[in-house]
């Protein structure tokens, strides 16, 4: 059994471990051993919770719960395929927010003993645990859906939808009123009971009205959200360890969700309401004729390249092309060319997903860049290839400013000497937007599915 | 429509504005040639190779002209010396004529040819676009130029470009400084370096420096941090201390080499001096320099426009018609030019030309239509279609909403406000918690803005990791004595490990793939 004292400084060492954890991710050198650093916090945490005076007994309970939780979750993390990374990520945040309202309402009706201010505070508290651990839980469940199309990746717009929200809003405060000042324990188990109902629809209405490409920004808020839960059920339980670990992740996401809007140049709030925002006016026609070329010609192009740049999209990743890419990518460098490749943030489904899906095929990470990297770039560029990407290699967002997408940075590839689009057919983006791209004299479109595609130019490259 | 192409007037031109080749293409479009009688013999080029490929040989150029309803020239219009004719006095009324003309050095020539009532495209006002690369006379012109400098350059060195190692002792290869690589600039680069010189190169413009370098040219770098890029990929004119710095350069290097090509023209004003007579004297008996600004008045005071002169042992050649001096290639290269205006001109291949001033292209190439003087064009428009995206400014797309202090203020205000009143009644233990709550998202907020963007699925799953910590929320609670709190306490802890576990394993996964 170890002393008071010693938990918290084995809480205080979890921290520090978390934050170094978190720290190491700066860039991929120490990357590795920052996930360790995590992992040794988490069973440093664990550990001096389980021999703490605070558990006595079920330890057979415990050890069970914890074999059986760390066995399935190893083995999705094992078998999760990289593209699926943003369902699995989705899959995580709705076990948080669910293990937040479950210990919340194990916290309720369990007794805590305290009276007056301090009482009324710690229910707040546990309140404040459900009402987030339920947006995230039922939030993140919307967001797997969509993200594997088991739900449709289109904005669901109620009408009125704004109002709806604020009905809910209203009436999570009047339930809590209930709950705080309710006379036994039933009714006030009652208003928690409802009160969870609402924040669940919540969670449901706010992920389904918001689109397919907005995932990014949804992906990272949850992430946000699952952080606050835990920050919230560390004040309900007056545990700081709970209350850092919280704040650390809920920063986190907060942060990754303003950087994913300012790649889109959105408000946050605008993403979270739903939908597009009405910029006023309508959009520019694009007019003008595509110019289709087939593999051969493609690969002639880039015989001739010297300076060759790949910009991936989800299109990439749906293909599952990132292999054949790597191929690609191996074979030029060997003939002397340039390869490089830039990737915009949001491109994917989830922050970094490129990333993670170039280095899965093995592209080695120094020869990928980040738009603010390489947007300077394209002049020296002969031939760019954009992989099943649309709006954000969009020249409308910087100058039609009737676009949906105005204002949002782009990478710029029209500036290079050609640019060879690989598209299923001419249907528009996520965004809904047309792509000026497209019909450009320097652009040339080969259509058909990425990866058989890229397997010809592939071999006609080796011949 | 019938297409004439008159002999040239000019003293000393040899070229022509059509040859076999680009004369059976235009046939094709639709059109009927006739040509001049001897037009292209300065250019190597027999009025039988013209009837081959079925163009009308006219005897004399009053018949010519009378009979053409496009007159295609390489110059401008000037007095005919057989005739004593004014050409533009030739062109009949309703005529269109297309050749160089510099409007905006001879805007008394545009009324006299808008007093006619014709059409005028001016070769020299087509627009810097990569649409009109194939019809752009200049380019090809800079870059036969940029070639014969070389040539002529090489006529008066008395020695070899390359180094030698010869029996009788070594030779060392000639150095050769080429100021401006424009077009007519990395044409001598090309030119001396297959020759076997060493060859060094400026320009003001620092993204010029790896195109220099592709040719494997050495870029010599002033000294001094300024941009010179100006619009539509010409240069513009430096700061005074960019020059002095420049200037510096370049009389460091005339005690060098043995060969200096000066290209530096800024469109529309007079050429800078670059090399001045102090760095000449400097420079090697039997030195040559080669002045292809001479037209606008040289980058070299000594120059003289149209003659080759020797000054303080250094030859300088100022030839202004280069082009001419390669008849064959240039009238080759114009020809073709000419033959790609024609199809932009005749999109359905009817033999009739339709100058549509919608077309950006031909607009900026039109300076008479009907009469009227249209030049100078309209600055390019930003129609999405087709406009050239390399030189366009991005646009600027929203105001930026000002904001007044009251409203940049009011939430941190209000903020401050309400952190006041939870202090004022949140009994202590709260408020320690509250602190370090606090504390911990500003820490969050330093540590994540270091994490590379191309991690941030990796942070988000180890962030998926950490955010099991929750499972030390439900172990307080295992050990209840009420079957249902314990219950789902367990549930907790079963679903918060497997956050801990996959969370942890697929980060490691993720971060074993980045390799270098």
């Amino acid at each position: 059994m170890m002393s008071q004292g010693l938990v918290t400084m084995s809480y205080i060492g979890a921290s520090i471990l978390f934050i170094l954890s978190l720290g190491g991710l700066s860039n991929q050198e120490t990357a590795r051993r920052g996930n360790y650093y995590g992992m040794v916090g988490m069973v440093i945490a664990i550990l001096a919770t389980a021999l703490s005076a605070a558990v006595t007994e079920n330890y057979a309970v415990l050890v069970v719960a914890l074999l059986v939780g760390g066995f399935i979750g190893s083995q999705a993390a094992l078998r999760v395929q990289m593209t699926q990374m943003p369902e699995l990520v989705a899959a995580m945040h709705s076990l948080v927010g669910m293990a937040a309202v479950l210990v919340g309402y194990a916290n309720f009706l369990g007794e805590s003993g305290l009276t007056g201010v301090e009482k009324t505070i710690h229910e707040v508290e546990i309140y404040l645990g459900i009402l987030i651990g339920a947006v995230t839980f039922s939030g993140s469940v919307i967001a797997f859906g969509k993200l594997c199309e088991k739900i449709s990746g289109k904005p669901m717009l109620i009408p009125g939808r704004h109002y709806l929200n604020l009905i809910l809003l209203f009436s999570a405060i009047a339930f809590g009123y209930v709950f705080l000042n309710g006379v036994d324990v039933d009714e006030r188990l009652m208003a928690l009971g409802l009160m969870t109902l609402v924040a669940l629809l919540f969670g449901v209405h706010m992920v389904m009205a918001i689109g397919g490409a907005d995932m990014p920004v949804v992906v990272s808020m949850l992430n946000s959200y699952s952080g606050w839960a835990a920050a919230a059920t560390g004040f309900m339980l007056n545990n700081d360890l709970l209350i850092v670990t919280g704040a650390l992740v809920g920063s986190s996401g907060a942060i990754l969700s303003y950087i994913m809007c300012r790649a889109m140049n959105r408000h946050f709030l605008s993403v979270i309401a739903g939908g597009f925002g009405s910029a006023g006016g309508t959009a520019a026609e694009v007019v003008g004729e595509v110019q289709p070329i087939d593999v051969t010609e493609t690969v002639q192009l880039l015989r001739d390249a010297k300076n060759i740049m790949i910009i991936p999209g989800y299109g990439m990743a749906v293909a599952q092309a990132q292999h054949t890419v790597n191929e690609i990518t191996k074979l030029l460098k060997s003939k002397g060319k340039t390869v490089r490749f830039g990737i915009h943030p949001v491109a994917g489904r989830m922050p970094g997903h490129m990333n993670v899906l170039l280095a899965e095929a093995k592209v080695p990470y120094d020869i990928v860049f980040e738009m603010e990297e390489i947007n300077e770039e394209f002049g020296d560029v002969d031939v760019t290839i954009v992989i099943g990407a649309n709006d954000i290699v969009n020249p409308s967002a910087l100058n039609d400013p009737n676009s949906p997408i105005a204002g949002m940075p782009v990478l710029e590839c029209w500036k290079g000497e050609t640019t060879i689009v690989m598209k299923r057919s001419m249907a528009s983006g996520y965004a809904g937007v047309g792509n000026p791209l497209f019909v450009m004299d320097n652009t040339r479109m080969l259509f058909g599915d990425a990866n058989a595609k890229l397997q010809e130019v592939l071999k006609e490259l080796q011949a | 429509m019938k297409i004439g192409i008159p002999k040239e007037v000019h003293l000393g031109e040899k070229r022509v504005a059509t040859t076999p080749e680009a004369a059976d293409k235009i046939i094709k479009l639709g059109f009927e040639v006739s040509v001049e009688s001897g037009a292209g013999l300065a250019a190597d080029i027999s009025d039988e190779a013209y009837k081959e490929v079925g163009v009308k040989i006219v005897p004399n150029a009053k018949t010519l002209w009378a009979e053409s309803d496009i007159v295609m020239k390489v110059r401008a219009p000037e007095v005919h010396p057989e005739l004593a004719l004014d050409e533009t006095e030739l062109l009949h009324e309703g005529a269109t004529l297309i050749s160089f003309i510099w409007p905006a050095q001879n805007p008394e020539l545009l009324q006299k040819l808008a007093s006619k009532n014709v059409n005028v495209l001016a070769m020299d006002s087509v627009p810097r676009m990569s649409r009109a690369q194939k019809l752009d006379a200049l380019s090809s012109m800079a870059n036969i130029a940029g070639y014969r400098a070389v040539v002529e350059a090489a006529q008066h060195f008395g020695r070899f470009f390359t180094g030698q190692i010869t029996a009788a002792g070594k030779i060392p290869p000639a150095k050769v400084l080429v100021i401006g690589a424009g077009v007519a600039g990395l044409a001598a680069i090309g030119a001396a370096k297959g020759m076997g010189a060493i060859v060094r190169a400026s320009d003001t413009r620092p993204e010029v420096k790896e195109q220099i370098e592709s040719m494997d040219a050495e870029f010599l770098t002033v000294d001094y941090q300024e941009e010179g890029s100006g619009t539509g990929g010409y240069a513009k004119v430096m700061s005074k201390g960019y020059q002095d710095a420049q200037l510096a350069m370049f009389a460091k290097q005339a005690m060098e080499v043995d060969i200096i090509i000066t290209t530096a023209l800024i469109p529309g004003k007079p050429a800078p001096v670059l090399i001045t007579e102090a760095m000449v004297e400097t420079m090697r008996d039997g030195s040559v320099i080669v002045d292809l600004a001479a037209e606008q008045g040289g980058n070299c005071p000594l120059t003289e426009k149209d003659k080759v002169v020797v000054k303080h042992g250094v030859t300088i050649i100022g030839y202004t018609n280069l082009p001419s001096r390669l008849a064959n290639q240039s009238s080759q290269l114009y020809g073709t030019n000419l033959r790609h205006l024609l199809t932009e001109l005749c999109p359905e291949k009817n033999g009739v030309i339709n100058i549509n001033m919608e077309d950006e292209v031909l607009r900026g190439a039109t300076v008479i239509k009907e009469g009227k003087i249209t030049w100078p064009p309209p600055p390019p428009t930003l129609s999405v279609g087709h406009k050239p995206l390399t030189e366009a400014p991005a646009v600027v797309v929203k105001e930026e909403k000002k904001t007044s202090l009251l409203q940049q203020l009011s939430p941190m205000i209000i903020g401050g406000l309400l952190l006041l009143a939870l202090g004022a009644v949140a009994p202590i233990t709260f408020m320690e918690h509250f602190t370090v709550f606090v504390l911990a998202c500003f820490l969050g907020y330093q540590v994540i803005w270091n994490v590379t963007p191309s991690l941030h699925t990796p942070l988000m799953s180890v962030t998926n990791a950490i955010s099991g910590i929750i499972v030390v929320g439900a172990l307080v609670q295992i050990s209840s004595t009420n079957t249902i709190v314990m219950a789902l306490a367990g549930i907790s802890i079963l679903i918060a490990s497997i956050n801990i576990g996959g969370g942890f394993l697929v980060t490691r996964r993720m971060l074993e793939m980045f390799r270098k």
